[in-house]
């Protein structure tokens, strides 16, 4: 089993509140720092959004950089006295607190169960009281993504139970509710419910509404956090549910957003690449092959264009990440279920430089190439949870792994059973009519084994879509006559409708803006 | 269970519906879905995301879970098949509870489905009798997907294929054929050949498959009538 899947973390240490030999002082403020809490906190409350976006992205970070390069901002108690003491500012100050703990450090124990409180609380005030502030989509996708992350991270840490310490165990014990599935689950489903967003998008579309036209952004006086904290709760509700291996219901979660528009989930990079990865992901697993492989083709592309844009943002790294992830679950997708023409070229030109030689092996169906669908899906798939609460009685174990292993293992048993596909198709390919005796001879199999392989391929290449009807993946087909086969190559479809459409709307535009010339 | 006038039954299968869309992370609701699993079963109904809430709070409680309850849920999941159901709860049922023998079973039963081993399946059906016995319909479900398959493949085929797919011979396998002729637009050859000819679909039909492909979505042509005005 490929190695690196493991959750790296360095073992946590018990610390107290004191914090007294940590080598810094938390109560110590910067004049930066102190500029930075006071002119935010002024811009939340004028809604100035631009204002936050821009000290949220790049001075947060200038600052990180500068000054807190291995240790954690100043403590909230240190700060909240520059800002009123005011309380929503205080809870968002903590919440880029730990954001920042988790990226540049490894929190302990105590800092995840605080961590959880802080999301309590802020969430309550947002889903519970009237909320006046806009911030950013940036922000705002960044605390769900955060808040999904945590959670991941938790569940991996808390299934690591052989070395913990005794205080460890025991905080575990007191503390059994934080980052408890069920709260995780029921906040995100609360900030859907609440925010109404669903019926929002659906009166939409007939233009009740106005929603994706205004970024999500409320410019009636009003707020956009419940609303998009809504919006991007059904992407962390994706992603919760890939995490925990159901992913009919994540992409059900998904079901209201619409993505084959933009929409808020494109205005922020993170959120569409991590929509697309999820969709692509959850799809590959539900046998969908080609709607991953359409919807990977895209987002690529998307990535390949906007990268160069993005080299001086925090989430660059993600995103080369992500990028890297998708082209092996690509692979993975176009190896299972080979339509080389729905890629586009230079996302295909990628693909072969990054992984033309193990596709071919993929495509042999030995041992070797279970080793390296074993490697990509590795490298590439969520970092599955055990969502349940250890037993504390038992041997400790670690039982980190056990999520990811199943996953992996029933992959696995799916490529095991499209083997002998891969030899059919080879010969599918040569003949256009031959009889199952003489291709039964050829494949050294008898006649009934060949008809089990013919009836595999049928009902792997016919997948059934979200809506129950059956659609062909297959781009090479067959039916059998008696004992007869008869192969089918599906020719590209010249889409002259379409392009005929396309024609007439931009000819139409041409006229039009020949017509303006003449007037003036 | 068995007492409930028809009309309760709906009412309780309506409230569950509704908890599975409304609330489903909440382990209050567990003991409700599993009732509803059981009247799946009785009523020969079937609700992939009632099944899919309960084995996700069978793993945010590993306690509760009752093998029995997920057997039956797999059994209805197969016979779901051409649908990828029994993989989807697959996904979500711990590893160690996959090793115990009725699972190891159902997961044989599967893969000879999936790869179109039909004799072996039936083979395989016949010693797990008391599992898929429990579940009333099993047997027509598989044939309806055994003759899935066999549309999706076959334009004319053999008897004794068809015979061996659906596990029906002799005299039954005559009266299953006439209604087939009488009600789906089954054609059956007369000949040595016993050949039976299949209903026209763009599957085994490919020609069929090509005329459906340069339709153009109406909306598309909606963005043309101002032009075309």
């Amino acid at each position: 089993m490929a190695a690196n899947y493991d959750y790296e973390e360095a073992p946590g240490t018990y610390d107290d509140v004191n914090r007294q030999d940590l080598g810094y002082d938390p109560n110590f403020v910067p004049d930066s720092v102190k500029s930075f809490v006071v002119h935010l906190y002024r811009h939340i409350r004028e809604k100035n959004v631009y204002e936050i976006h821009q000290m949220y992205e790049i001075s947060f970070q200038t600052l990180s950089n500068r000054l807190f390069k291995d240790t954690p901002w100043p403590s909230v108690d240190a700060v909240a006295h520059y800002v009123d003491n005011d309380q929503v500012f205080c809870l968002l100050y903590r919440e880029m607190w730990f954001r920042h703990l988790y990226a540049r450090l490894s929190p302990t124990l105590k800092q995840r169960i605080d961590s959880w409180d802080n999301y309590c609380s802020l969430f309550q005030v947002v889903l519970h009281r009237v909320v006046n502030m806009q911030l950013p989509n940036q922000w705002l996708w960044d605390m769900v993504d955060e808040f999904v992350y945590q959670f991941q991270s938790f569940c991996q840490y808390r299934a690591k139970m052989k070395n913990k310490t005794e205080q460890e165990i025991a905080l575990l014990r007191q503390f059994d509710q934080a980052w408890n599935v069920y709260g995780v689950l029921n906040y995100l489903q609360a900030f859907v419910e609440k925010s109404n967003i669903i019926q929002i998008l659906e009166q939409e579309k007939d233009g009740g509404e106005q929603f994706t036209a205004t970024d999500g952004y409320d410019y009636s006086g009003g707020s956009n956090v419940l609303k998009v904290l809504g919006y991007f709760s059904m992407v962390g509700l994706l992603r919760v549910h890939c995490l925990l291996g159901d992913y009919q219901t994540g992409l059900k979660c998904l079901l209201p957003i619409d993505i084959s528009q933009q929409g808020v989930y494109t205005s922020v990079i993170g959120s569409h690449i991590a929509t697309i990865y999820h969709y692509g992901f959850a799809n590959l697993m539900m046998r969908r092959y080609v709607e991953a492989i359409r919807e990977f083709n895209k987002i690529l592309l998307y990535i390949y264009k906007i990268k160069q844009f993005h080299e001086k943002s925090p989430q660059y790294e993600q995103i080369l990440k992500k990028n890297e992830q998708m082209y092996a679950l690509l692979a993975i997708c176009l190896s299972l279920c080979p339509q080389a023409k729905l890629v586009e070229e230079t996302v295909n030109s990628q693909l072969r430089e990054k992984y033309g030689e193990k596709m071919s092996r993929m495509q042999r169906y030995d041992d070797e190439a279970f080793a390296i669908y074993d490697e990509l899906f590795s490298y590439a798939c969520p970092k599955f949870i055990t969502p349940s609460a250890p037993s504390f009685e038992e041997p400790l174990v670690n039982y980190n792994q056990d999520a990811y292993r199943l996953q992996l293992k029933l992959f696995l048993y799916e490529v095991k059973q499209q083997q002998l596909l891969s030899g059919v198709r080879t010969f599918l390919k040569v003949y256009s009519t031959i009889s199952l005796g003489k291709l039964a001879n050829y494949m050294e199999v008898d006649e009934p084994t060949l008809r089990s392989i013919l009836f595999t391929y049928k009902h792997k290449t016919h997948a059934v879509d979200s809506d129950g009807k059956i659609i062909s993946n297959a781009d090479l087909d067959f039916y059998i006559d008696d004992d007869m086969i008869h192969v089918v190559e599906s020719k590209p479809v010249k889409r002259y409708g379409d392009y005929f459409l396309r024609q007439i709307v931009k000819f139409e535009g041409m006229i039009t803006d020949m017509d303006r010339i003449k007037l003036e | 269970m068995g007492r409930e006038t028809p009309k309760q039954q709906q009412q309780v299968s309506y409230t569950v519906e509704q908890l599975v869309a409304v609330n489903p992370y909440n382990p209050d609701i567990l003991s409700d879905l599993e009732n509803y699993v059981n009247e799946q079963v009785s009523s020969q109904t079937y609700s992939l995301e009632a099944n899919l809430c309960l084995l996700r709070l069978y793993q945010f409680e590993p306690d509760r879970v009752s093998t029995q309850i997920v057997a039956r849920i797999l059994v209805k999941a197969l016979m779901a098949m051409p649908a990828p159901d029994f993989n989807l709860c697959l996904f979500l049922i711990p590893e160690r509870v996959q090793m115990e023998e009725q699972f190891k079973a159902l997961i044989i039963l599967s893969h000879y489905l999936e790869t179109g081993r039909f004799r072996q399946f039936w083979d395989e059906a016949a010693k797990s009798r008391h599992v898929v016995e429990a579940v009333p319909g099993f047997e027509q479900a598989i044939q309806t997907y055994a003759i899935h398959v066999l549309s999706l493949t076959y334009q004319k085929i053999p008897r004794s294929v068809l015979a061996e797919a659906i596990n029906i011979e002799g005299l039954s396998l005559d009266k299953f054929l006439e209604h087939q002729a009488a009600n789906n637009g089954w054609i059956l050859e007369k000949g040595q050949g016993q050949l039976i000819v299949l209903p026209r679909n763009e599957f085994n039909h490919p020609e069929l498959k090509k005329s459906a492909a340069d339709t153009v979505p109406l909306e598309l042509i909606t963005r043309i009538f101002p032009i075309l005005g």
